[in-house]
């Protein structure tokens, strides 16, 4: 893979830090999240957002998706190393016009009287759910794409957040139509 | 045929063809050393793990072929993280086998229980906890192909006592695609576009330079680099850890690179316009400070490991492959580009700028001074009376440099050092592995007294187990590499690198290990010395040359410093910047 072909993408939270997705099948064998962690730290690499799960019905193959820092290192260094690793399969590069990417977000909320039909009525404009209520809080889930969520996040600051959790980012390529 | 899961391993080792093995048992891998009794492995007893790590390196690095050894679980495994991190920085292909507790103990913190596959995730190319009695012939399988192929490296195989004692119906894997490694597949052959693209470079290159790794030796390139060699008439420099893939003694060799490497060598890559790097991987005991070496130099990066090429220094063509298939492929593409047209341009005027430095600045040291040995002059008669094909093994500090820079390599695979990691007491255990390896050849470690204090009990492993090496202590009663720093660089300042000469008493250590114990305290001594220790080969040796402790090692770059402010030795000229 040339330098060339490997573009970065404008991160979600943080907006200046330079990020990049990869997309690694790996192994489903006890240790394989160790193994790329433990890349990840040793070799001075940073890890901005990574899920896992498996990827296949019978369960032999996990999808790592792993938000790099690429301020931290080159890609090309990071995907070489990780493809060093035996466990590891293959690896998409994802670059954010090619993928299509999405995260989760939960998030519980302070209410007063005043404050909870504005953060239901925000929550409706993003489409998100109320998935919990509370005598003064609510828990309200967003899924959608990951400047989206940054943007919820951000007009959520009006209110007074008691716990955020977000999954980090999942991709995958988007669809050839021709 | 049924297999217990311990039989089942020493049949695996076996089929894969190992003929010795070091080691050490304790009580999870127990079961294990009953069928090594009717094996046909050899199994060398050794006094401390990390000894049976380290021979097995200097076995591997000497026959090509993997080293193996077993250890039991805990401490047994902990003390050979050592040789596994040496291996790795290396590249030298190794098997441990390692005991661990039952499997329904893993994680209660069991007598001797220790994560080594969690421990050695980083230092190994791969690790493996057997946890079913039936992956045994694969994993092994598995194993050695994943430590002898693409580039080489050590594995560790965790295990269990209870797996060991389990039954199987045995099976051998036939072919690599029943090993279970979809995500392994080394490369060999490399892009013959970009293999065309080098060829072009070199073409055109006026001060070319074939930079020599250890990836020669492993991909088994040495002839391959001599005909590429005296193809184009290129100058060639051999790291540390490729010393001998090209021959010292050849008027293209211009010796070794790097912090303590031959000014011309060092010099040559400052001032080349084409660095050929093959099978190296620009360390910086090479490059000095990274972003002053080698200012205008163009380069070709071969290396099996893709992950090398564009890690340190930028490659303008980068190619992934075996060396010793690239150098063939280069060649081929150079014979197809041509005629009879000259590989290279004329590189007459190189080679009288590369003469001229190696007649002002020759590896130099003073041999008049006082009545001290000189620890260079008993590398050069230690030299001048081995076979040429005699293998010489190091430690590491200014001895292994002396022994690098005096020593003449005209083999491949005689040179026996630790290069990446730097691990102190490397030598006498590598000694031992390298003359097991080639009990035909004279083995000669050269250690420095540092270095010797850390695993010098091996010695009784090679007395027991009548392996004749010679070990030669440059004992200079220091840390004498540190000793140098400190005075160079501390404003003489010694901290903590005082040893003494004879405590211990090298000789009557030797004796009660029982080798023979041979001292030499002055200049006359060594020559009479040399000769008696070459002249037993029924037991090990062990020859304590009382050296000069003031003697420093030179040529010198200093940490961090450009290879532009290479010093040579204080008699020497100082080139002119």
């Amino acid at each position: 893979m040339s330098p060339a072909q490997l573009s970065a993408l404008e991160g979600g939270r943080g907006g200046t830090v330079r990020h990049h997705i990869l997309s690694v099948l790996v192994e489903n064998k006890a240790g394989v999240l160790a193994r790329v962690a433990g890349l990840f730290s040793r070799r001075g690499f940073n890890i901005y957002s990574l899920a896992v799960a498996p990827t296949d019905e019978n369960e032999h193959f996990s999808r790592i998706t792993i938000v790099v820092d690429v301020e931290s290192a080159p890609l090309e260094q990071v995907i070489m190393q990780l493809d060093k690793l035996v466990n590891v399969v293959s690896i998409g590069e994802l670059s954010p016009s090619e993928a299509v990417e999405r995260e989760l977000l939960l998030v519980t909320v302070d209410v007063g009287p005043t404050e909870r039909s504005q953060v239901i009525q925000l929550v409706g404009v993003f489409g998100g759910e109320v998935v919990s209520v509370g005598a003064d809080r609510l828990t309200v889930m967003l899924a959608g794409p990951p400047e989206k969520i940054d943007d919820f996040e951000g007009l959520l600051e009006h209110y007074t957040v008691v716990e955020l959790q977000r999954t980090g980012r999942v991709a995958l390529p988007k669809l050839d139509r021709h | 045929m049924q297999l217990t899961g311990a039989q089942a391993l020493i049949k695996s080792l076996e089929m894969q063809g190992v003929e010795v093995m070091f080691g050490l048992p304790g009580g999870a891998i127990l079961p294990v050393y009953d069928p090594i009794i009717d094996s046909s492995i050899r199994h060398i007893l050794v006094r401390h793990e990390q000894g049976a790590g380290h021979m097995a390196e200097g076995y591997a690095m000497v026959t090509g072929k993997p080293g193996v050894a077993m250890v039991t679980s805990g401490p047994g495994a902990t003390n050979i993280v050592t040789p596994l991190a040496n291996a790795y920085m290396d590249s030298t292909p190794l098997i441990v086998v390692s005991g661990q507790v039952a499997t329904g103990s893993i994680g209660t913190d069991a007598f001797q229980e220790c994560d080594i596959t969690g421990v050695t995730m980083g230092i190994t190319k791969h690790n493996w906890l057997i946890k079913d009695v039936d992956e045994i012939p694969r994993v092994v399988a598995a194993a050695f192909h994943v430590a002898t192929t693409g580039r080489p490296g050590p594995v560790l195989i965790d295990f269990p006592k209870d797996i060991a004692n389990a039954s199987m119906e045995w099976y051998w894997p036939t072919s690599v695609d029943d090993l279970d490694l979809p995500g392994y597949h080394p490369l060999t052959d490399g892009d013959p576009v970009l293999v065309r693209q080098a060829a072009e470079l070199i073409r055109s290159a006026q001060r070319p330079v074939l930079y020599v790794g250890g990836g020669v030796l492993k991909a088994r390139a040495a002839e391959a680099l001599r005909a590429l060699a005296e193809r184009t008439g290129i100058p060639v420099v051999t790291t540390l850890m490729a010393r001998g893939a090209f021959p010292d003694s050849h008027p293209q060799c211009l010796g070794m690179p790097g912090m303590h490497g031959h000014y011309t060598a060092v010099t040559a890559m400052q001032r080349s316009d084409l660095l050929i790097s093959l099978g190296a991987r620009f360390d910086d005991r090479v490059t000095g400070k990274i972003s002053a070496f080698a200012p205008d130099a163009k380069v070709i990066h071969v290396d099996i490991d893709p992950a090398e090429l564009g890690k340190v220094r930028a490659a303008d063509v980068g190619i992934a492959g075996d060396c010793r298939m690239v150098i063939s492929e280069l060649l081929s593409a150079m014979d197809a580009a041509g005629d009879s047209a000259p590989v290279t341009p004329d590189l007459a005027p190189w080679w009288a700028q590369l003469h001229q430095w190696q007649e002002q600045f020759p590896l130099y040291y003073d041999h008049s001074e006082g009545g001290a040995i000189k620890p260079q002059m008993v590398v050069e008669q230690l030299r001048d009376a081995a076979p040429a094909d005699a293998i010489v093994v190091a430690g590491v500090g200014q001895h292994q440099m002396w022994a690098s820079q005096y020593w003449n390599f005209d083999y491949p695979y005689t040179w026996v050092n630790s290069g990446g990691a730097g691990t102190m007491g490397f030598a006498v255990p590598a000694s031992i592995g390298a003359k097991v390896g080639r009990p035909d050849r004279t083995v000669w470690a050269i250690d420095g007294d540092g270095c010797f204090q850390m695993t010098a009990q091996e010695l009784v492993t090679a007395t027991a187990e009548q392996i004749p090496v010679k070990i030669a202590i440059l004992n200079n009663a220091y840390l004498g590499m540190v000793r140098q720093w400190q005075e160079m660089f501390y404003a003489e300042r010694y901290s903590e690198v005082y040893l003494s000469p004879d405590l211990p008493d090298y000789v009557m250590w030797a004796e009660a290990m029982g080798c023979v114990g041979i001292r030499a305290e002055s200049p006359e001594d060594v020559g009479p010395a040399i000769e008696k220790a070459n002249s037993i080969d029924d037991r090990p040796v062990v020859v304590d040359f009382r050296t000069d402790a003031f003697e420093k090692v030179f040529p010198m770059v200093a940490a961090g410093q450009s290879n532009d402010d290479i010093v040579v030795h204080p008699d020497q000229t100082a080139p002119a910047r």
